[in-house]
């Protein structure tokens, strides 16, 4: 079962899809923009700009450091964006929040504190075959620092996870599950509570790649059963620079201090350094203060809008979108799990998807062309690049119409045969 | 300047792009080369076969990728053949400079179709592929 699907019912009525697009200034100075490559990364709404920049002109100081009121100011800023990744994510104590630059980071850092210290020769290591390479790469690193195996759980023609496969996957050398919550490629929403629970009953801990799936689905790490959730603040309508690992504090209580420096150390002496307990020990030095005010000024935004409610909408907009440019002839969707969120990807015959981005960047959309870090699963479709167009919380009917239009004249242009 | 996709896509360019001149393997091939762009996946293989000289007797070419990277492949094949090692750097670097440099050439001759792509600087590394990959094959 999913958690997105229930969703889908609720009705809209108290939720004006025009009144969210007029939060992100970037429209209204770019009025053409028909903007479909959220999920690469996402607009920012005005109270993040203006939450960021007001810090800089009202409260800007190090935080953790000083003992002076701006000091105490910003440091209670930066934990309160804490609370809220906390809340955001359901997890059960904010000491479980670490703040990294991103889910990319936050992978890295489960594999070479977690990973290195348990993971061992003959080992292995489950991903899935539609992971983004932030979730496939330090894997391999760690397996080929420890002579450890990776093995893969491979997807159906749907690009739907093969979870009849799974159990032969997991034995008493599975140490780590890795699998992503949403695919940023093909749309798919995968069954992670049902993962998480094989995984663990076979002595694994879990890693959720939650990149994609952050701004799209509600989270609920309790529900999901996982060990570890990452996501970007820079998709869920925050800065760049900023994300957030999350972990179950007795795990996290027992890696080793990851990156050294300031701030995640209790006393420093030649001969002995102490660390500092969770989520401290994991954050050395100068954080990206900005980025981290900023994710929490932006997760504050979705929980007012609902994060549900924006689920909602972005479920509709899928369904226009798969039914009108799935409808164009020449177009075939790629990514048709029965179960997906906020993702199109597709292909035109006898177009390459770059050609496709060019003609339709022309028309002022914008929509991504390529792998999207997702080779080994463009590889199991047979292809090399696929047009992906990805809906958030701005996005409108207008702009899926106006994909369709932008495909038919690309077509025009430069069907084979011209 | 307003931008269409006519800009880019011109007639020749779709041609070549659609009805590619010289495409696939060359058996008794003297240099080979292959370049990719790993930000998109493109791939482009060029095969010669020179004589003694130095002349370029025969250019294919072997491309995956968008229309743009096999268009200049195939412009590449014409306007290579049968040109000297020298000829054909020079044309090379003449394609580079209409795409890449601040001041153009004013006539770029026969990579003239190709004079679009200044206008789409993510499609420059497409257009360039095949030639890099002339140029690494001629460094052999």
């Amino acid at each position: 079962m999913t958690l997105v699907t229930p969703l889908k019912q609720r009705a809209l009525e108290s939720f004006d899809p025009r009144l969210v697009r007029r939060d992100f200034p970037i429209f209204e100075r770019n009025p053409g923009l028909v903007f479909l490559d959220s999920g690469a990364s996402a607009q920012k709404p005005a109270v993040v700009i203006d939450a960021v920049a007001e810090f800089f002109r009202n409260d800007y100081a190090n935080v953790h450091r000083g003992v002076y009121r701006l000091s105490a100011r910003s440091t209670e800023l930066y934990e309160d964006a804490r609370e809220a990744a906390r809340h955001f994510l359901n997890a059960a104590d904010a000491r479980e929040i670490v703040f990294v630059r991103g889910a990319t980071e936050g992978i890295n850092l489960v594999a070479q504190s977690h990973g290195r210290r348990h993971v061992r020769a003959g080992d292995e290591i489950l991903v899935t075959e539609l992971e983004h390479h932030s979730n496939i790469v330090p894997w391999q690193l760690l397996c080929s620092e420890k002579g450890a195996r990776l093995r893969v759980l491979p997807i159906d023609d749907r690009g739907e996870v093969r979870l009849e496969e799974l159990d032969g996957l997991l034995g008493p050398r599975t140490r780590i599950v890795a699998v992503s919550h949403v695919s940023n490629s093909l749309g798919t929403v995968l069954p992670v509570a049902e993962i998480s629970r094989r995984a663990r009953a076979a002595g694994a801990i879990v890693v959720v790649d939650g990149a994609q799936a952050a701004p799209h689905v509600p989270v609920d790490v309790q529900a999901l059963g996982c060990d570890f959730y990452v996501f970007s603040g820079h998709k869920v309508y925050g800065p760049t620079g900023a994300g957030a690992l999350w972990g179950r504090l007795p795990l996290l209580e027992a890696m080793p201090p990851w990156q050294g420096g300031g701030d995640m150390i209790l006393s420093v002496r030649f001969d002995a350094t102490t660390y500092r307990d969770p989520p401290h020990k994991f954050e050395a030095g100068t954080p990206d203060i900005l980025g981290v005010l900023g994710l929490g000024a932006a997760l504050d935004w979705i929980a007012a809008k609902g994060v549900d409610r924006l689920a909602a909408h972005e479920g509709s907009l899928l369904a226009r979108a798969t039914r009108t440019i799935g409808a164009l002839p020449g177009v075939r969707i790629v990514g048709t799990a029965r179960d997906k969120a906020a993702i199109l990807s597709f292909v035109v015959q006898g177009i390459h998807a770059h050609d496709v981005g060019t003609a339709l960047d022309l028309d002022g959309i914008a929509v991504r062309t390529g792998h999207h870090c997702t080779q080994p699963a463009m590889d199991r479709f047979g292809l090399e690049a696929t047009v992906r167009a990805s809906f958030g919380a701005y996005s409108t009917e207008r702009d899926v119409d106006a994909l369709a239009a932008g495909l038919e004249r690309a077509r025009a242009v430069l069907g084979p045969g011209r | 300047m307003t931008l269409d996709a006519k800009t880019l896509y011109r007639d020749t360019v779709l041609d070549h792009g659609n009805r590619p001149r010289n495409e696939g393997p060359l058996p008794g091939a003297t240099h080979e080369a292959t370049v990719d762009n790993p930000l998109c996946g493109d791939r482009v293989t060029v095969r010669l076969r020179a004589d003694d000289a130095g002349r370029l007797l025969e250019v294919r070419f072997e491309a995956r990728g968008c229309l743009i990277a096999r268009a200049s492949a195939s412009l590449l094949t014409e306007l290579a053949a049968g040109r000297t090692r020298e000829e054909a750097l020079a044309l090379a670097r003449a394609l580079d400079d209409l795409v890449e440099a601040a001041a153009p050439p004013l006539d770029a001759g026969a990579l003239e179709p190709l004079r679009g792509v200044r206008e789409f600087p993510a499609r420059k590394a497409c257009a360039t592929l095949a030639w890099k990959a002339l140029e690494r094959a001629l460094a052999r």
